[in-house]
């Protein structure tokens, strides 16, 4: 029970609750405490359950640890730091503590012991992300906010219904690697999914996540996907159906990206292509490909933190979203522009930043495993990633055109937060060994190789030389995409309303024929037996003998005939 | 008017675009000095990745410029009508 207190996710859980009615610099310094708390406490989770509860018929493991639920948890502190350094000036009081209040429940599924841990986690962290889209404060965000929940609250009830059936079929709550042969394990697969952002019902992170305020979509750009990575590493490694909806992942996040205009957009879809990345990778199942899909969420949650830090900070300072606003900052926002090239180069893997040390993990282990198809696919994907976000995003917001904005770089915390996660990026890319001595498995790899560092180059420079050559069909517009989110938002709506409507109008004149004929009986009972009705009168004792010897002689007269 | 910023003059992009051309020749040159590690056959092709990059690019933005006449709608399409 003592080593529950020191859960690093339940201090920072519980510290963000504290940290609520704090205000000036005793706020920030607990928002920057904590974080490094659980960091550091993360770090030292010990192998195998360090604290269980009985809770009904089991043992629960509250707090366990191995490689990669450390790993998990130490980027999910380092997430929770970085982003709370970054939205020290944030204003709305709720928002700093629903993003570290998630980030705890994050670090908690990193390190539940058993199935009800995780589930228990796992909704906290749909709690807090909520939370942190409503503190955006616009009735976009409040809307956006309440699709958001639908869904997870649906990926919610297929993984407690799959934990369900699992614990039913083998009286285990252990979490450990399930096949995928039972209706249960299927419906676990399904809830862990559909936080990854995997298809069919991917549009709820595009559609959620930018509508958060200019610091609260860095916090979610880190925690509800990665999460997702890290329990199918543990449950489905090598589950092939997670190759197939990696690869379409990269392609739609590839594809709906090249289409937006909204600069926060543009990065929502390429997290899903990003996981994409990570679920092609725990398909493959081997241990570099285990590795790489690791590694990648490890570096992608700091790069992406850093370029939705620089999408904010313009955000912050211009008050604008759409690429066509935009353009030509670079002139006034010299240190937001590198650290957005930074993470632009990061994500798409160019050699000397982190991308590139971990995304080529799971490359190589398609190419060992032979698996032509799978490595031309990654292959295609990464150069995609450079065309989608890695030069589009920067290109667009702080290039292009000159718009005329002469916003500043934004306040010092916020560039501190940004060159913190630069200096992540590079030195990760440059010196990867800290990283790899964290991963699950032993690292076989050497990621700078002569070739490996030509081909790469080739393709991401040849890459660029498409977009700048077919830059026309590029420039953006002022459109949206319809995703599979319009099923919901438009038709579904429509059939919702109009159906609310039927029943209304069913009831509002059943209402009146019930009244009617509830009124007609009324009457009658009160003609009858009202006050002064017939049966209610005084009737004179003569009339009485008088009706009574009628009826007795038409007694008599029956009687006889 | 503001000042031109030397980045965005004409003489810079221009020496830009050598400084870019540049590059992309001694990638494509850059292989012949390497000792190659081919999985697969394709990766013997010379050049390959610099060629496999602008199919697949060209291929992407074309596909996603068809899928746009499809499925692209003006920016306002939700708005007031799913509240």
């Amino acid at each position: 029970m003592t080593s529950l207190l020191l859960h690093p996710g339940l201090i920072l859980m519980a510290g963000a609750i504290l940290l609520a009615p704090l205000r000036g610099a005793a706020r920030s310094a607990g928002a920057l405490a904590v974080p490094l708390a659980a960091l550091y406490l993360g770090w030292q989770v010990p192998d195998g359950a360090a604290a269980t509860v009985r809770f009904l018929d089991f043992e629960l493991a509250p707090l366990a640890g191995d490689r990669l639920s450390r790993l998990f948890a130490v980027i999910f502190a380092i997430m929770a730091f970085g982003g709370a350094l970054f939205a020290l000036n944030q204003k709305h009081p709720l928002e700093l503590t629903a993003a570290l209040f998630y980030a705890g429940a994050a670090i908690g599924v990193a390190l539940a012991g058993d199935l009800i841990t995780v589930f228990v986690f796992w909704e906290l962290m749909a709690v807090g992300s909520t939370l942190v889209i409503w503190s955006a404060g616009t009735p976009a965000a409040y809307r956006a906010s309440l699709r958001y929940l639908m869904i997870h609250l649906l990926g919610g009830v297929l993984l407690m219904a799959g934990i369900a059936g699992h614990v039913a079929d083998t009286g285990s709550i252990a979490f450990q690697r399930f096949a995928v042969d039972s209706v249960s394990h299927w419906l676990i697969l399904a809830g862990f999914l559909l936080n990854a952002g995997a298809p069919p019902l991917s549009a709820w992170l595009p559609d959620a996540y930018p509508e958060a305020s200019w610091s609260g979509t860095v916090f979610l750009s880190a925690f509800t996907t990665k999460a997702a990575v890290y329990v199918l590493l543990r449950g489905f490694p090598g589950a092939e159906i997670l190759v197939y909806v990696g690869l379409f992942m990269m392609f739609y996040g590839i594809v709906y990206a090249l289409l937006e205009n909204d600069m926060r957009r543009i990065l929502a879809y390429s997290i899903v292509n990003q996981v994409g990345f990570m679920v092609t990778g725990i398909g493959l199942g081997t241990e570099m490909a285990l590795n790489g899909a690791a590694s990648h969420a490890f570096t992608h949650i700091i790069y992406k933190a850093l370029l939705l830090m620089s999408a904010g900070s313009v955000l912050l300072m211009t008050g604008r979203r759409k690429c066509t606003d935009l353009g030509g900052l670079f002139q006034s926002m010299p240190v937001t522009t590198w650290c957005a090239i930074i993470g632009a180069l990061s994500i798409s893997s160019f050699p000397l930043t982190s991308g590139f040390v971990s995304k080529s993990m799971i490359s190589q282990a398609a190419a060992d495993g032979h698996l032509f198809v799978v490595w031309l696919l990654l292959g295609a994907a990464s150069a995609g990633v450079f065309l989608h976000a890695g030069i589009k995003f920067p290109w667009f917001v702080f290039f292009q055109k000159d718009s005329g904005l002469r916003p500043t770089d934004p306040p010092l915390n916020m560039r501190l937060a940004m060159i913190l996660f630069s200096v992540l990026c590079i030195g990760l890319g440059v010196y990867p060994d800290p990283l790899y001595a964290m991963l699950p498995y032993p690292v076989q790899f050497v990621p700078y190789t002569g070739a490996h560092v030509v081909t790469q180059l080739q393709l991401l420079l040849f890459s660029g030389l498409v977009f700048f050559v077919l830059l026309d069909f590029l420039r953006r517009t002022l459109t949206i995409t319809l995703d599979v989110d319009w099923f919901y938002r438009a038709p579904g709506l429509w059939l919702i309303r109009s159906a609310l409507q039927g029943l209304s109008l069913l009831g509002s004149r059943g209402e009146l024929r019930l009244r009617q004929s509830v009124s007609t009986v009324w009457r009658l009972l009160e003609r009858h037996h009202g006050p002064d009705s017939t049966l209610a009168r005084t009737w004179p004792t003569g009339s009485m003998a008088l009706w009574v010897m009628i009826l007795l002689l038409a007694y008599l007269l029956f009687y006889y005939l | 008017m503001m000042e031109q910023h030397w980045l965005t003059r004409r003489e810079t992009i221009r020496w830009l675009w050598v400084v870019f051309a540049v590059a992309l020749a001694l990638t494509v040159v850059a292989e012949l000095f390497i000792a190659h590690e081919a999985h697969f056959e394709i990766e013997g092709v010379f050049g390959f990745n610099a060629w496999y990059g602008i199919l697949v690019c060209a291929g992407l933005i074309a596909f996603a410029e068809l899928l746009g006449v499809l499925f692209k709608r003006p920016d306002t399409y939700y708005e007031g009508g799913d509240d």
